[in-house]
């Protein structure tokens, strides 16, 4: 019992950093309905941008934790999202309007171009980065086994909540979000009513990328180590996230990104940890087959 | 031909077809008979179209049965059926209000891929295709003559190696109409054929239909909005308005029932004549 | 057709616009500066203490952002000048001129071909072999010049045992490209776990040969088979999905493929792989230089060239076959299917075709050839393991595919000769060639979205055989 409650608490933790980065893959594919293959390695280029950041802020003398990381987490959002904005200018805007497989095939591209510029501009080797934030508290204690919950990971939902509450005011109730809703409805008449699509689209692109920021600022908290390959796996798995989900519905991405969290600790709890992301992987198969709908998506009525 | 006009070869009852909350299609019954050209018409919205994609089989109906009557008397119900085995056993083909052909296949290619079924078998399934087996190339010398005497038919014989998707608008309409007779289907579904054409290719297109009713086995079932079109072509007209069927009877008949002229709210009784 | 004339030189144009020029160069830059600050600007690296620390790069932040402003305000002067528009039209108007010295060229060409026999004689082979190559590139066209190219390229150059590696693995590409243009290109769906596929022939092949001691050629169909019949397991159940929804259930295929290999240690050895997997023959003569080998048979000297060139013709022989294949498919009623599927699969299901059973023959098919070209991967190599089958090799093929041209059989193997050419030009910057490699991919989908050959000809013909643009095929699917 103290067993499985521990790893509920991890699950949790790690499904908000899924659920983080799966918000960028839903919203971009509901405006312009393409799979962002890049967003994975935007979340590592943003959990390097926050490693950079930090160490920077300690080179240059700020040592209050708080502040730094308040700092980097400024930064490194600002940055990611500069990424994000770049990203769909460059690779995707000039083939809008082309056939489905161009803008995928730029965006595999653009994932091979920045884990290669990230391997490049700041090596092969994994980034260990010291505990930052220790601590934490002990639930319950009992059989030998103590339920733990870390600081690290009490930030992390609180973030995520807090986050989460801001961009669902910002879908729901400002102007943006209201563009934003137009044009995942249908493009074309989105801009015929005075919708700037562009700019709706790259701001789209925009906050997905300060969010996968954020989470990989908090995988960098979390795991303490990262490297230019983290982006890959954790892409898919998002991805995974935001199909469970519902794909296009923002609360549907997080609730899928907790749940392949959930499901991602329990197995390798269980079960094995080696073939935990063959578990991740199977849910997508399996709910792509008997749920393509996901968990809060609206149903899909063929157009004949 | 000689096939016992007349008899229902189409017979719809009790279909009803739900979204959700909405009610597209409610409890509606009538029939096609063999020969002739049943025309359903009604306001937009009115559920014209999902009652087609019911009887082709892109829709299951939620409730209601629709049966399919072959002038060798076999029988299909449809609503059992998925979409494709209804074009290919039950012999019902379609066209679709917004055109889909095969846009970046030539017009001739286009009506091949119409005659797959009949090909995959003369080739073996491929596996004595691939060797050249002359069987397999008299059935696609065969296929190509039928593909050319519908071409032909509809004035596109000298456009047959160009894009589909290259066509005028027109032409299309008429090649997915060639492309539906090339499966041999005892029901030809056309979702407005006459959208969009001007008054000249209006009049063509009412000779194509009529000639396909004299000359071929397919009875047709037709959605159209342009009055002209039914009221000179059709021997039977259906009129739905909000999914439910208000009237029912031969053109001149409907041309004078209120309950039509009401349903087309706003509209004058000379403009639903027209 | 009665095209409007655009007007000569658009106002813009008609004035070089420095300012407007320096201002987009100089926006860029700021962005540039942006994006490159942390990354090229500070470097992290585990210091003395083993803790991580930061080495600041001002040089090369700088050199970086003068790059980008440099590129931009070339190109933003270049596109606001008429040059751009001055070399459009003289490359227009020479294009007549050169279509007479084509015309001119054959005589020309042909009696240089008279000459090959004395330059052969003269042992100046690999000019003979160029005078062939450029007569049948000016008679004939670029295909069979490229298979001519291919026939002839071990006989050419024997003794380079480097360029005929290269060429193996130029060829095994192509192989792979045209099977999984099969699936992409003509029915028009998105695999991108192709390699899962590759890994299968791959490994069917080592455990096969292994366990069993069977030898290739009947491993080979047996790889090709279980491949396809992976294919069928795998397809069957997600072949409904939507495009981007298949593109990412057959990635993951292709990792949980990858990951069980890995960790199905009893059977695949793990992540160590299969060593010592039997080499091809000759028909059963060996290539070694035993009594029996290959050499002594047909009283040769023994040379380890002889099975380089062997695996050479067998890989072109079994890519030749793919494209045979197919090329034959297209003309029959499943090709024309597929085509169809690609076009519209709506109006399919309307016209009676099983659209099930037809994608999954696509899936197959294209999953066999994938195991014949792991299977011949696995015999040259001698050696596989989980690291040859990662997802980036299934991203390279389809690569080039959709930049070749999808369903462009030509189009797929001038790609791979580029992209495997290209990658090995770049051997010795080992670090950037990746990155060369994917700003290549994102810039040619750019500038060229249908890819390199869109051109396509039709399956069948009333009146007369002709290829239909790239242009008009693009106007049609609007």
């Amino acid at each position: 019992m103290e067993y499985f409650l521990q790893q509920l608490i991890n699950g949790i933790a790690l499904g908000s950093i899924y659920g983080l980065v799966a918000i960028g893959y839903t919203m971009v594919y509901g405006i312009i309905g393409m799979i962002n293959f890049a967003h994975g390695d935007v979340f590592m280029v943003g959990a390097f941008l926050a490693l950079i950041a930090f160490l920077a802020l300690l080179a240059i003398g700020v040592t209050a934790i708080p502040l730094a990381l308040f700092l980097v987490l400024i930064v490194a959002m600002l940055l990611t999202a500069l990424y994000g904005w770049a990203v769909e200018r460059l690779a995707y805007r000039p083939l809008r309007g082309s056939h489905r497989l161009a803008p995928l095939i730029s965006a595999i591209g653009m994932s091979i171009v920045l884990q290669n510029y990230v391997q490049i501009a700041q090596g092969a080797r994994v980034k260990p980065l010291p505990p930052l934030i220790p601590g934490g508290y002990t639930l319950i204690e009992g059989g030998g086994f103590a339920v733990q919950v870390s600081n690290v990971q009490i930030i992390i939902v609180v973030t995520t909540l807090a986050l989460m509450t801001v961009f669902s005011w910002l879908v729901s109730a400002t102007r943006l979000g209201r563009n934003m809703r137009a044009c995942e409805q249908d493009l074309k008449m989105a801009s015929l009513i005075g919708v700037d699509i562009d700019r709706t689209i790259s701001l789209t692109f925009v906050i997905g990328a300060a969010l996968a920021a954020v989470a990989g600022i908090m995988y960098l908290l979390y795991y303490g180590v990262i490297d230019f390959f983290i982006g890959f796996i954790a892409g898919v798995k998002a991805f995974t996230a935001a199909v469970l989900g519902g794909i296009g519905s923002l609360p549907g991405a997080m609730l899928g990104g907790l749940l392949i969290g959930l499901i991602e600790t329990f197995w390798s709890a269980y079960f094995s940890a080696e073939y935990k992301d063959v578990a991740a992987f199977s849910i997508l198969v399996l709910v792509l087959i008997f749920m393509p709908t996901g968990i809060l998506g609206r149903p899909e009525v063929e157009k004949v | 031909m000689n096939a016992p006009i007349g008899e229902i070869i189409l017979d719809a009852q009790h279909l009803s077809m739900r979204f959700g909350g909405l009610v597209a299609v409610d409890d509606l019954s009538f029939a096609a008979k063999r020969g002739k050209i049943t025309a359903i018409i009604g306001p937009n919205g009115a559920g014209k179209t999902t009652v087609f994609n019911c009887i082709t089989g892109f829709y299951q109906p939620s409730e209601g049965l629709i049966r399919i009557v072959h002038m060798d008397g076999k029988e299909f119900l449809l609503e059992r059926l998925p979409d494709f085995r209804i074009a290919a056993r039950a012999r019902v083909a379609r066209t679709f209000q917004n055109i889909r052909l095969f846009a970046g296949m030539t017009a001739l290619e286009n009506l091949l891929v119409a005659q797959h079924n009949r090909l995959m078998v003369a080739s073996g399934f491929t596996l004595l295709g691939i060797f050249g087996w002359p069987g397999y190339l008299r059935a696609q010398r065969a296929a190509i003559e039928k593909a050319r005497f519908w071409l032909d038919r509809v004035g596109l014989s000298n456009r047959a190696d160009d894009l589909a998707g290259a066509l005028p608008y027109g032409a299309q309409r008429r090649l997915e109409i060639a492309r539906a007779m090339c499966s041999d289907p005892v029901l030809l579904c056309l979702d407005e054929p006459a959208a969009g054409l001007n008054p000249r290719e209006a009049s063509e297109l009412n000779k194509l239909l009529d000639a396909i009713r004299a000359e071929s086995e397919a009875s047709i079932l037709l959605i159209e909005h342009h009055m002209g079109v039914v009221m000179e072509i059709s021997d039977h007209v259906v009129v739905l308005d909000y999914g439910r069927k208000i009237a029912e009877g031969p053109p001149a008949q409907i041309r004078d029932d209120a309950k039509v002229i009401a349903a087309y709210l706003g509209v004058e009784e000379e403009e639903v004549a027209r | 057709m009665a095209v409007p004339t655009k007007p000569a030189t658009s106002p813009r144009s008609a004035k070089l616009d420095v300012a407007g020029a320096l201002k987009d160069a100089g926006l860029t830059a700021f962005v540039a500066f942006g994006l490159f600050s942390l990354m090229l600007g500070l470097r992290t690296e585990t210091g003395s203490t083993g803790r991580l620390e930061i080495f600041p790069r001002p040089g090369l932040l700088a050199t970086a952002v003068a790059a980008v402003f440099a590129g931009r305000l070339m190109i933003a002067l270049i596109a606001r000048s008429r040059v751009a528009a001055d070399i459009g039209r003289s490359l227009q108007a020479m294009t007549p001129e050169f279509k007479k010295l084509d015309r001119f060229a054959t005589p020309v060409l042909l009696s240089l071909v008279l000459l090959t026999p004395v330059l052969l004689y003269s042992e100046h082979y690999l000019l003979a072999g160029i005078l062939v190559l450029a007569y049948i590139l000016f008679r004939w066209g670029l295909a069979p010049a490229l298979l001519a190219l291919a026939l002839l390229l071990p006989i050419l150059f024997y003794s380079n045992r480097y360029l005929l590696d290269l060429g193996i693995l130029v060829l095994t590409y192509i192989m792979l490209g045209w099977g999984l243009n099969i699936v992409v290109g003509l029915a028009g769906l998105l695999d991108l776990g192709y390699v899962a596929f590759y890994a299968v022939g791959a490994y069917a092949y080592a455990l096969l040969a292994q366990n069993f001691g069977l030898s290739f050629w009947i491993c080979l169909p047996l790889a090709g088979i279980l491949a396809a019949f992976w294919g069928v397991m795998l397809g069957f159940p997600v072949l409904r999905l939507r495009g981007d929804y298949l593109a990412i259930v057959t990635l993951a295929f292709g990792e949980i493929i990858r990951i069980v290999i890995v960790n199905w240690q009893s059977l695949t050895n793990g992540p160590n792989g299969i060593s010592g997997i039997p080499r091809p023959s000759f028909f059963g003569l060996p290539f070694n230089d035993s009594e029996e080998g290959f050499a002594a048979h047909f009283g040769l000297e023994f040379n380890p060239v002889h099975r380089i060139i062997f695996l050479f013709y067998l890989i072109l022989a079994l890519a030749l076959l793919t494209n045979f294949v197919t090329l034959r498919l297209r003309r029959l009623p499943i090709g024309r299917a597929w085509e169809a599927l690609r076009e519209d699969e709506i109006a399919c299901r309307s016209l009676g075709i099983n659209t099930t059973n037809t994608k999954l023959t696509a899936f197959a098919m294209g999953a066999m050839f994938g195991g014949f070209a792991g299977s011949f991967f696995a015999t040259r190599q001698g050696f596989i393991s989980p690291e040859s089958f990662v997802f980036m090799e299934s991203a390279l093929v389809l690569a080039i595919v959709v930049l070749g041209g999808m369903g462009s059989q030509l189009g797929v193997a001038i790609a791979a000769v580029v992209m495997i050419g290209g990658f090995e030009f770049f051997r010795q910057f080992e670090q950037f060639r990746m990155l060369v490699f994917g700003i290549a991919m994102v810039s040619i989908m750019v500038w060229r979205p249908r890819g390199l050959i869109a051109t396509r000809m039709p399956s069948v013909f009333l009146q007369e055989k002709k290829i239909i643009p790239a242009d008009i095929i693009d106007e049609a699917r609007q």
